[in-house]
């Protein structure tokens, strides 16, 4: 017997033996997907593109959680294809990246994937190759739950968004490269100019152009590409995308983020919706009013209409330059107000990191954990100045400004010009209770403050940004990272063996996206040792959020939960803000590393992982850990 | 038309070379091309002047190295030829965040002798969003020269921009076959107002512009009986492709 049959048998040993244990319910499904040319139509204009059994979205797959499922992909376009089977794990030849997992699926050709369900929830599949996905190479993956979940719903409905733009992903892409404003409608104008002025005075409006100005950096520059028209489930806004309920009933909305470079801000006015999935897996229950959706993220939602009305399920563009629309209702035809759009917001200092503060007045900086309560009661009589006050570096656990008392202050007294918040790490920032009701008026002055998004401190935004969510209505629950705790842990919680620091790069200018001031095409891959816990360090340098996608392997987000961290596929990393993320490394081979947004994915923000290593991949299929209690 | 056929050729060299965008996971880095004609104008002269003038350039290349042309020109309606025309193709590379360096070759034809000259520049965005280009040159005879253009772009909304600009050209010798004289030679200022008709593609504008020759250049163009300076109402288009 030679080395080769030696090695065969083994494998077919391997293969027998993992069958046997296979538990007798599990079964095996075949799909056939072709990916064809498609035209798009949004609504507001026709567009050929590519989708799959000839639509765009395609089919929605429907697999059950231990399936060993075949999926038939043929290519019937004149080019390259690919598909990635977005937030699944399975072995990395299955993985669907041209030049990492496979070859690419060429015109013509039929490649047959082949792998075991580990997971349920949410999903979604995209082509992998060029800009087929902008294109609309894209569907969506629903996987029904061996075990009973702890919730019962009566409907359930896939509601996936894209930002389809009547450019081809090439076009854009160039255009980008040729001038990266190209598609920024937003920016600043004379007349917002004049209207800052009379607002702020002329000379804070002029250093604010300056200090933009200065860095050659857009404080618009939120979307890079606008002039896409949304769409959910295929549908434009005027389209209405329409689900079906009966008044009492529980609807589950399962959200998925297809764009190629939009978060929307979801919320259906008038119901309340409660998160129970992110990216797939269970999380505790999180009642909620609105959610930012980042880029490939899926969250599930669990809404229950009491009443026989329509409802507008609205989702505007982070940038709000344009929104997706549907409606939940009784029977077809009808539907709800639809909500205009809020104004677009604008970065400020803080997502640059930028800290133009300085330490010449009341300095805070030493301040350490010792004495959460320092600040509690403090007395702010007489005059204050907070102009120059530095709160950087503060980094204790929680700090408590409940209680300040500005009510003996004389008029004219204070002055939180340039307040600087910048960098502050607490989990928890809370400064309710700030009284500043007797105040005499005309005295105050908060300059650039933003005071909304320090009543309700995301640590997941920069303190100050311009990013930051406030909940559409005026009120109400925007949800949080810090909000999403797992039901169940997917993995026993332990220390990390390493930690790996990716700072996220760019240079606007020049439409360069990078990962440690290094493109793709000329890093090195990273490589990492199967069986070790690697802790991310995602430090955004630049003013762009950027949703980063591993393949293959969970990142389970740090929120401070500990083992009820939860667990994700993609994590998204606002300016100017630190996010950690911890990974099992529990799959052999080579996988993608990237942010989703397609064009800077292409830019070069994107790495190869190669997982050294672990069992023979080529004929172990690792199934997924069983939960640990 | 050499003039003609030297622009051709330079551009038909640039797209060629200009490969489709591969794979998301590219191991090659991705080749972008572009075209762009800042001024592609008619000039009324106060003088009674018809102008065609243009100034554009294109590039092709990675974003570690580009190919570069750049052309700029006047064509004499009146008199039905060219006042001035100059081609220059660049190897340009990024060397900050801003700002690019640039070296080639430039050639002026029609008017006059024609002239090779070797260039070195600069090329890149200033601080308060101030695009910067700047050359210097030597000719085959040996003179050098440089010029320097400016241009801002004042947005009133988001569609109609006010774009100043400016261009200076200075020599360090006298070239007195070509009629230019040493020191400051021209200088023209111009305003345009511009309206992004079709995406960023089509930009139709009016505008003005002010040129004037100094010094012993103006001399050599008064011998010549032409005005040494020009105010004209111009009409373009910004093209973008």
């Amino acid at each position: 017997m030679n080395m080769f049959t030696l090695r065969a048998a083994r494998r077919a040993l391997a293969v027998a033996a993992l069958l046997a244990v296979q538990p007798a319910l599990s079964h095996a499904g075949t799909y056939t997907l072709t990916v064809d040319p498609v035209t798009i139509d949004t609504g507001d204009f026709k567009k050929t593109g590519i989708g799959y059994n000839g639509a765009s979205p395609g089919p929605v797959l429907k697999f059950q959680e231990g399936e060993d499922v075949t999926i038939n992909v043929t290519n019937n376009l004149k080019e390259e294809t690919s598909i990635h089977w977005h937030g699944l794990i399975l072995p990395f030849q299955m993985d669907g990246v041209p030049d990492i997992s496979f070859p690419g699926i060429a015109p013509g050709e039929t490649f047959t994937y082949r792998f075991p369900v580990v997971q349920s929830g949410t999903y979604w599949f995209h082509s992998h190759s060029g800009f087929q996905e902008p294109d609309g190479a894209y569907g969506a993956i629903v996987i029904t739950p061996k075990k009973r979940e702890p919730f019962k719903v009566d409907r359930d409905y896939v509601v996936q968004f894209t930002d389809k733009h009547p450019h081809s992903g090439a076009r854009i892409m160039r255009n980008l490269k040729q001038a990266p404003d190209y598609y920024n409608r937003e920016q600043q104008t004379v007349g917002d100019f004049f209207s800052d002025a009379r607002k702020n005075g002329l000379s804070a409006a002029l250093d604010d152009r300056m200090a933009w100005g200065s860095m050659r950096m857009m404080a618009t520059d939120i979307e890079d590409v606008q002039g896409f028209t949304p769409l959910i489930n295929g549908k434009g806004p005027d389209q209405n995308w329409t689900a079906l309920f009966k008044p009492g009933e529980r609807v589950r909305l399962r959200f998925i983020n297809s764009s190629a470079m939009t978060y929307f801000d979801v919320r259906i006015p008038g119901l309340k919706m409660t998160v129970v999935a992110a990216d797939g897996n269970l999380v505790q229950p999180v009642p909620v009013d609105e959610f930012r959706i980042g880029v490939a993220e899926t969250y599930d939602v669990i809404v229950r209409p009491q009443e026989d009305k329509a409802y507008t399920l609205f989702a505007q563009s982070m940038g709000r330059t344009a929104f997706a629309r549907g409606t939940l209702a009784p029977r077809p035809g009808m539907t709800a107000p639809v909500p205009d759009m809020g104004d677009s917001p604008l970065l400020t200092m803080a997502d640059m990191g930028m800290d133009h503060g300085s330490m010449a007045g009341m300095d805070h900086s030493t301040m350490q954990k010792e004495d959460p309560a320092e600040m509690q009661g403090m007395n702010h009589g007489k005059t204050m100045n907070h102009g120059t006050m530095n709160h950087d570096d503060m980094k204790q656990g929680t700090m408590k400004q409940g209680g300040m008392d500005h009510s003996k202050m004389p008029s004219g007294g204070m002055n939180h010009g340039s307040m600087n918040h910048g960098d502050m790490k607490q989990d928890t920032l809370k400064q309710g209770g700030m009284d500043h009701g007797k105040m005499p008026s005309g005295g105050m002055n908060h300059g650039s403050m933003n005071h909304g998004s320090m009543q309700t401190q995301d640590p997941f935004y920069a303190a100050g940004s311009g990013l930051t969510p406030t909940p559409s209505e005026g009120q109400g629950k925007f949800l949080s990272y810090s909000d999403l705790k797992a039901q169940r842990p997917l993995y026993k919680d332990r220390e990390a063996t390493r930690e790996i620091e990716l700072r996220l790069t760019g240079n606007m200018e020049r439409y360069i996206w990078s990962i440690n001031g290094v493109k793709y095409e000329d890093a090195d891959p990273i490589r990492l040792q199967y069986g070790e816990r690697v802790r991310f360090k995602f430090v955004n340098e630049t003013m762009m959020t950027h949703p980063m996608h591993l393949h293959g392997m969970w990142s389970i987000l740090d929120v401070g939960a500990e083992k009820w961290d939860p667990v994700k596929h993609t994590i998204s990393i606002a300016p100017g803000t630190t996010v950690y993320s911890e990974t099992e490394v529990d799959a052999t081979g080579q996988w993608a590393f990237h942010c989703h947004l397609s064009y800077h994915a292409a830019a070069g923000m994107f790495r190869k992982i190669i997982v050294e290593g672990g069992p023979d991949n080529t004929a172990d299929i690792t199934p997924l850990k069983g939960a640990i209690q | 038309m050499r003039f003609a056929s030297i622009s051709c050729a330079a551009l038909g060299a640039l797209f060629t070379a200009a490969a489709p965008l591969t794979a998301l996971a590219q191991t090659e880095p991705l080749v972008f091309y572009g075209l762009q004609m800042e001024q592609l104008e008619y000039r009324a002269g106060d003088a009674g002047q018809d102008l065609l003038v243009w100034d554009g350039d294109a590039f092709v290349g990675t974003d570690e190295v580009r190919l570069r042309w750049e052309g700029n020109g006047e064509y004499d309606l009146n008199a039905d030829l060219f006042e001035s025309a100059t081609n220059q193709l660049s190897i340009q590379v990024p060397v900050s965040d801003f700002w690019d360096v640039k070296a080639g070759i430039r050639y002026d034809s029609p008017d006059g002798p024609d002239r090779w000259h070797g260039a070195v520049g600069i090329s890149g965005l200033a601080p308060q969003w101030i695009e910067v280009d700047s050359s210097l040159y030597v000719s085959e005879k040996g003179d050098v020269s440089a010029d320097l253009d400016l241009e801002y772009e004042l947005l009133l909304t988001n569609y109609l921009t006010l774009i100043p600009s400016a261009e200076m050209s200075v020599a360090f010798s006298s070239d007195r076959e070509r009629g230019v004289g040493s020191g400051l030679n021209s200088a023209e200022v111009g305003l345009r107002l511009s309206y992004d008709l079709w995406d960023r593609m089509l930009s139709p504008y009016v505008g003005v512009a002010y040129e004037r020759y100094f010094g012993e250049t103006a001399d050599f163009i008064r011998e010549e009986g032409d005005e040494a300076d020009m105010f004209s109402i111009v009409f373009g288009a910004r093209l973008m492709f």
